[in-house]
């Protein structure tokens, strides 16, 4: 199965191929690297920019007003801080011209923990994101989802923040990308660049298709009655193994988009089991999960059996670089399984 | 007449255009030239009032600025899509609109945040034009993001061919900002040289802070020489000189399909913003009056008929202002609409 790099790449393929994206850049993403994770390689429209992230972002912009479909990478989230008022513009425009303009872009970024990246390569974007109106903001779990919201960003009307799970861009899906050939070696064979020279090599791709996942819809990812987990990202698959292996019966909701959010899905899952847990690892205070606890106590407090609870990561300047500050800066596997024990178990 | 530009690169130019008795321009666009001068100086004046007196929370705009800002309106390639003109402006712009065509209605619309804005909705301040059917982006508040924004509609009308080109403006003070230099930067790849005309006007404030305490460059326009582009200081106070420097800039950034960066000095008349009291600053050169002189010298306007001008559109610009009144504010359930694009739109 496809990793989850690959999997983007193959989407922004079917994009520039199919979906009209005429403008795959940032800094790196062009030949001979295709980007610092390799999720741009070997695709015909990619090229390198300036080491600007305003450019960047401005340049993206620019493209959209003028007809273009440009899809923009920051090459980490945590240098994404010094574009926020032109994520801002972006977010308002169509607004502020009471529907005039609407920007069809699309900018991906790597986020979050998993790779000892210290101060500078470990930010989360997830809460700052959902702070800037306007924009559509999603985040996969897995390589396939990866790929179908890519594919529906690549057909929006309106900006979309693609947020990368940077621990989570090496780990093969357990379903194909449709289209993809059964065996691994033979896709890294088409489609990743080689080591050494690599002026002469094109990618063979393989016959994709438009699978997508729409934006604003969430995916049961483990059904449950006892309990509701709702988690994005790199903490996704955290949440479906502490379920298995607490053994409780819990119901994880993976929420891929962030904005839009499949509200029913979290809603009818909250009042089947009466307790919720929301996970992410973006730090803690005025953290999006602080949302999504402040509606459920809103809309569904008579239904809970508990008070809702959030995960996150410690409000800390930064995430240190020795595995014990990291590990101790971010959920964990051994932190969620507590949680999620902890919220079965509470009672009035 | 000073002879055309010098064909080296980098190297900025001379002025074109040097005061001499004889006129460059023919009668008609000269008189069309000072007519919309001074209506824009009339439509501001009438902003300036109705912020006054309380008929708008804001005003913002550009008098002192009209003997750049019509010629340039003037010589724009106007449409949609990029075989026209892109146009990124700031908030000082209302003498290029004007002289596009535009109705000054809508500017008061706009002042009094009428649902009939049609560039915002009642949703932005004065001066923040938008216009998709003349490529003119949304203008907003930010001082400097114009500029990066620029290079990307550039791009675009590149791959486009045909000579439509990007213009955008600023002011000096915004030129301190990092996304002035990430346009000069992104407009020159080596290359990969974008159609962009880059225009600050420099008025010499920001607010109430003067240039020389803050930069140090002599010329703003020398900071295009270090990107291999030509460049150029004008005076913008003189729409003749305007009009003939723009157009030779403009000529070349439509057909070179490269950029030009133009510095136009000109005058700040109200002061930055109705923050800082919009009242008329009597030190600093007055465009209309130094034409209107020029154009009594060469017998082409009398006082009377200057005067005549002034009346006519001080007469139609309070009439529309007066109708303005009346027209609706937006509805409260609108604050949502247009947050995002429909698939319809």
């Amino acid at each position: 199965m496809a990793n989850m790099a690959q999997a983007i790449r193959m989407a922004l393929h079917y994009a520039e191929e199919n979906l009209g994206v005429t403008d795959i850049f940032g800094e790196d993403v062009g030949a001979p690297l295709g980007g610092v994770f390799t999720a741009i390689q070997g695709l015909k429209t990619a090229w390198n920019t300036p080491l600007d992230e305003r450019g960047i972002i401005g340049m993206a912009m620019g493209l959209a007003m003028g007809g273009a479909r440009p899809v923009a990478e920051i090459q980490f989230c945590d240098y994404i801080y010094n574009t926020i008022d032109l994520l801002k513009l972006a977010g308002n425009t169509c607004w502020a011209s009471i529907g005039q303009w609407n920007l069809p872009m699309v900018v991906m970024t790597p986020v979050g923990s998993g790779i000892r990246g210290s101060l500078y390569h470990s930010h989360s974007f997830d809460a700052t994101a959902t702070h800037i109106p306007g924009w559509k903001i999603v985040m996969p779990s897995n390589p396939l989802d990866a790929y179908g919201l890519m594919i529906s960003a690549c057909r929006e009307k309106n900006p979309v923040m693609y947020l990368k799970p940077k621990a989570l861009l090496r780990i093969k899906g357990e379903a194909p990308i449709p289209g993809e050939p059964g065996d691994d070696k033979q896709l890294s064979k088409m489609i990743d660049a080689p080591l050494g020279d690599r002026s002469k090599w094109r990618a063979q791709w393989p016959d994709l298709t438009a699978y997508a996942v729409p934006i604003g819809k969430a995916r049961i990812a483990r059904p449950g009655g006892q309990l509701t987990v709702v988690s994005y990202g790199r903490t996704l698959p955290l949440c479906v193994k502490a379920a298995e292996t607490t053994g409780l019966d819990a119901e994880v909701i993976d929420l891929r988009s962030l904005w839009p959010y499949d509200w029913e899905c979290i809603k009818e899952s909250v009042k089947k089991t009466g307790r919720v847990l929301y996970v992410n690892e973006d730090t803690e205070v005025t953290n999006f999960g602080e949302h999504l606890v402040r509606r459920t106590v809103d809309e569904l407090f008579y239904e809970l059996m508990a008070p809702p609870r959030l995960l996150a990561g410690k409000f800390v300047p930064g995430i240190g670089l020795a595995d014990a500050l990291e590990m101790a800066s971010v959920p964990q596997l051994g932190d969620i399984s507590e949680a999620m024990q902890k919220l079965a178990a509470e009672a009035p | 007449m000073a002879p055309r530009e010098r064909k080296l690169k980098a190297v900025p130019a001379g002025p074109l255009v040097t005061h001499s008795d004889e006129l460059p321009l023919d009668k008609k666009l000269l008189l069309q030239m000072h007519e919309l001068m001074v209506k824009t100086r009339v439509l501001e004046e009438r902003l300036i009032a109705m912020y006054k007196s309380g008929h708008g929370y804001f005003w913002i705009g550009g008098p002192g600025e009209e003997a750049f800002n019509v010629p340039l309106g003037l010589l724009i390639k106007k449409g949609r899509g990029p075989a026209f003109d892109f146009l990124h402006f700031h908030y000082r712009q209302s003498g290029t609109l004007l002289a596009m065509g535009e109705d000054p209605i809508n500017s008061l619309r706009q002042m009094k945040n009428t649902a009939t804005d049609p560039y915002s909705g009642g949703r932005n301040f004065a001066g923040h034009f938008s216009k998709r059917d003349w490529n003119i982006v949304p203008v907003s508040s930010p001082i400097e993001v114009q500029y990066a924004m620029a290079p990307g509609t550039a791009l675009v009308q590149k791959r486009h061919g045909g000579d439509g080109i990007t213009i955008v403006t600023g002011g000096d003070a915004g030129t301190a900002e990092g996304d002035f230099a990430s346009c000069l930067i992104w407009s020159s790849r080596p290359g990969n040289e974008l159609p962009v005309l880059i225009i600050v006007t420099n008025n010499r404030w920001g607010i109430s802070t003067s240039y020389n305490t803050q930069q140090s460059a002599a010329r703003l326009s020398d900071r295009g020489v270090a990107f291999q582009m030509r460049t150029k200081t004008i005076d913008g106070n003189d729409p003749i000189s305007a009009y003939l420097e723009l157009k030779e800039a403009m000529e070349y950034v439509r057909t070179e399909r490269k950029p030009y960066l133009v510095e136009a000095n000109v005058s700040r008349l109200f002061g930055h913003s109705s923050a800082s009291g919009a009242n008329y600053v009597k030190e600093e050169v007055d465009c209309i009056t130094q034409f209107e002189e020029r154009l009594e010298e060469q017998g082409l306007l009398s006082k009377k008929d200057a005067q005549a001008v002034r009346e006519k559109w001080n007469e139609q610009i309070a009439d529309m202002a007066r109708a303005v009144k009346d027209e609706p504010q937006p509805d409260p359930a609108t604050i949502f609409d247009h947050t995002f694009a429909s698939e319809e739109t």
